[in-house]
């Protein structure tokens, strides 16, 4: 019984992550309808600028919140440079420009910073959570931390202007535009928030997978698997899909005998096919209905 | 109200910019000036150069492949390395464990590759482009793990891969192996570029290209929609297979690691680079993947990447018809010269 109870807290903190991630790729996607799969190497991105902030002496929560506001600027000018022209253009060009994201900033972090592993530092220390043995305090740190931005972007987007705002702009654009909505620049904020938020899954889960170019690799598909789950149109959906995902990958990496870390991405890939079979909207997402 | 808020919000874009009527092919003349190039050019060049030109050959037919199904049916794959690590490692278990004559491990590469990739697209293909990308996407990134499992090491010899032997020049044949590979390469690549061609000018392809122009349209019209994508996936998937069943007897190595997510990319770099929808640009394109990162790592090691996405976001930008648009240019500059 505790194995089960432990197995399941380990997989709500993960999950958070994924939560994280899934939350990111559904905010740019509610914006501009399309996957960014760049979105985990622009969180990785942003992990090492933290780290790089920690090297020069930063304390760790000053490094954070700069971190984010970098991260923030950088996913808006990264909206108004390379994909507000491309905002009319088909699948395929925004696709090859989210591909060509990805393999650009790959490459330049390996140029800057290496691919050989680092530490990251956490500040909540690895010790047990209050005396229990089923969850250590960095784990209990993660889920915390998804849960305050939860809250905080509920409230943003419920009770103020813009966050109505952004909302109107990615649910009716045209209608937004007519009440004098600038629809533009709610899909640069969209960026540069969902930027911010891949930020703050990648310094949450840099110290349990280390600090390296690829390390996002498995959580960005774990945040698809998430969003698909949850409904690629809702940002509730896309948290609860995060803490499914992280709960059933850390039960059946224990309870199936022969999945054990090996066999992770696999697990994501049959997720996202079974879900995108089964029930292609997701748990809470909308049914896109086609104009013919 | 939520019915007119989505009828209204989504405005689908085509998933792929339709190529202006031109006809997928080149002229014959172009056609004939190209096969002497790619039969002479190995007679005066270094072995290392040939297995360059063969490894160009090798692209060019994966990059058709995908060109088949975005260019001729509307569709995404980010998972054509899958489907190219798939072939590599049918061909050299075959060769290595099996002991099955080389030849004849690239029809079967080209079967199990066309199986999976209709098994995979079957259920992929009830989803719109961006869900095709997601789940590609996903297979592409897992394919590694998948071929690193203990329970296939016996045959793919798990983390270390399989070494395959370079097959010898037939018939006491007085070439290298590096030139009878490049030759028999140069014939399958023939074959399945003709094979091709004919294949988007037959029912088949229109109606694969209906269903790209405009689904509903095509379905009005009675094309069974999701018969031709599943077949369009399949195709390419096989095709796929087949270069990656040449890839392994060329480079005489399989390893779990040479068929990351860099390899979709650089594949899809090479189609979006030779034009989409134009088939005799995967050469253009597959020259680009196969010299581009030389002359990037020349510059500095490990900047191919960020030299692959800067010149993927100035093609998408500048020349978003890629290759073909060049070729146009050069066509109607021609005709200009001739009648001045």
């Amino acid at each position: 019984m505790d194995l089960l109870v432990n197995q399941v807290l380990a997989g709500i903190a993960t999950g958070a992550i994924y939560a994280c991630m899934a939350l990111a790729i559904v905010m740019i996607f509610q914006a501009i309808d399309h996957l960014n799969f760049a979105q985990g190497e622009m969180a990785m991105f942003s992990t090492f600028i933290a780290w790089q902030l920690m090297q020069w002496g930063v304390p760790y929560w000053w490094a954070f919140i700069l971190t984010l506001i970098i991260s923030f600027a950088a996913g808006v000018i990264i909206e108004r440079v390379l994909f507000k022209p491309l905002a009319k253009a088909p699948v395929l060009t925004n696709v090859a420009g989210f591909i060509a994201l990805f393999a650009i900033i790959n490459s330049v972090a390996g140029l800057i910073w290496d691919f050989t592993i680092k530490q990251f530092p956490t500040p909540f220390g690895s010790s047990p959570f209050m005396g229990s043995q089923l969850i250590s305090t960095h784990q209990a740190g993660m889920i915390g931390v998804t849960l305050v931005l939860l809250i905080l972007l509920f409230l943003f987007f419920r009770f103020t202007r813009i966050g109505l705002a952004m909302r109107a702009a990615a649910t009716l654009p045209e209608s937004a535009r007519l009440v004098g909505i600038n629809t533009g620049w709610m899909i640069a904020l969209g960026w540069g928030m969902a930027t911010a938020i891949g930020a703050i899954a990648g310094i949450l889960i840099a110290p349990v997978v280390f600090l390296e170019p690829n390390m996002m690799g498995g959580v960005l598909l774990y945040g698809f698997a998430a969003a698909v789950l949850g409904g690629l149109s809702s940002p509730l959906g896309a948290v609860i899909g995060g803490f499914l995902v992280g709960i059933f990958e850390n039960l059946v990496g224990t309870y199936i005998p022969g999945v054990g870390n090996e066999l992770k991405l696999p697990i994501a890939l049959a997720l996202i096919v079974i879900v995108l079979v089964v029930k292609p909207t997701g748990l809470m997402g909308r049914t896109v209905v086609k104009r013919v | 109200m939520s019915t007119i808020q989505e009828t209204v919000a989504k405005t689908d874009a085509a998933a792929v910019d339709a190529p202006p009527k031109k006809s997928m092919a080149l002229g014959r003349t172009t056609s004939l000036v190209m096969l002497v190039a790619l039969l002479i050019v190995p007679l005066f060049v270094k072995n290392f150069v040939i297995f360059q030109l063969t490894m160009l050959l090798i692209y060019g037919i994966a990059v058709l492949a995908l060109n088949i199904l975005t260019g001729g049916s509307g569709q995404f794959s980010l998972g054509q390395s899958a489907f190219y690590a798939i072939g590599a490692y049918a061909a050299a278990i075959l060769i290595e464990i099996g002991n099955v004559n080389y030849v004849l491990t690239l029809p079967i590469a080209g079967i199990i590759c066309f199986a999976v990739g209709f098994l995979f697209g079957f259920p992929a293909l009830r989803l719109s482009g961006v869900y095709l990308a997601l789940a590609t996407f996903a297979l592409a990134v897992a394919m590694p793990q998948l071929l690193k499992l203990g329970v296939f090491e016996p045959w793919t010899g798990g983390v270390q891969g399989l070494v395959v032997t370079k097959p010898d020049a037939p018939f006491g044949l007085p070439i290298s192996q590096d030139m009878w590979l490049y030759y028999f390469t140069l014939v399958v690549a023939l074959v399945i570029y003709i094979a091709s061609v004919n294949l988007l000018r037959s029912r088949s392809g229109r109606a694969m290209m209906a269903i790209r122009d405009n689904e509903i349209a095509a379905s009005a019209m009675g094309v069974d929609i999701s018969m031709y994508k599943t077949l369009a996936f399949g195709v390419s998937a096989g095709i796929t297979g087949v270069a990656g069943a040449l890839g392994a007897i060329a480079v005489q190595f399989v390893a779990p690691d040479s068929y990351t997510f860099q390899l979709a990319i650089a594949l899809f770099l090479g189609m979006v680079v030779g034009g989409v929808g134009w088939l005799p640009g995967s050469l253009a394109g597959a020259a680009f993947i196969v010299f581009v990162p030389n002359i990037a790592e020349g510059i500095s090691k490990g900047l191919s990447g960020a030299f692959f996405g800067v010149l993927l976001f100035l093609v998408i930008y500048l020349v978003p018809h890629g290759a073909r648009q060049g070729a146009i240019y050069a066509e109607t500059l021609l005709h200009k010269l001739r009648r001045s």
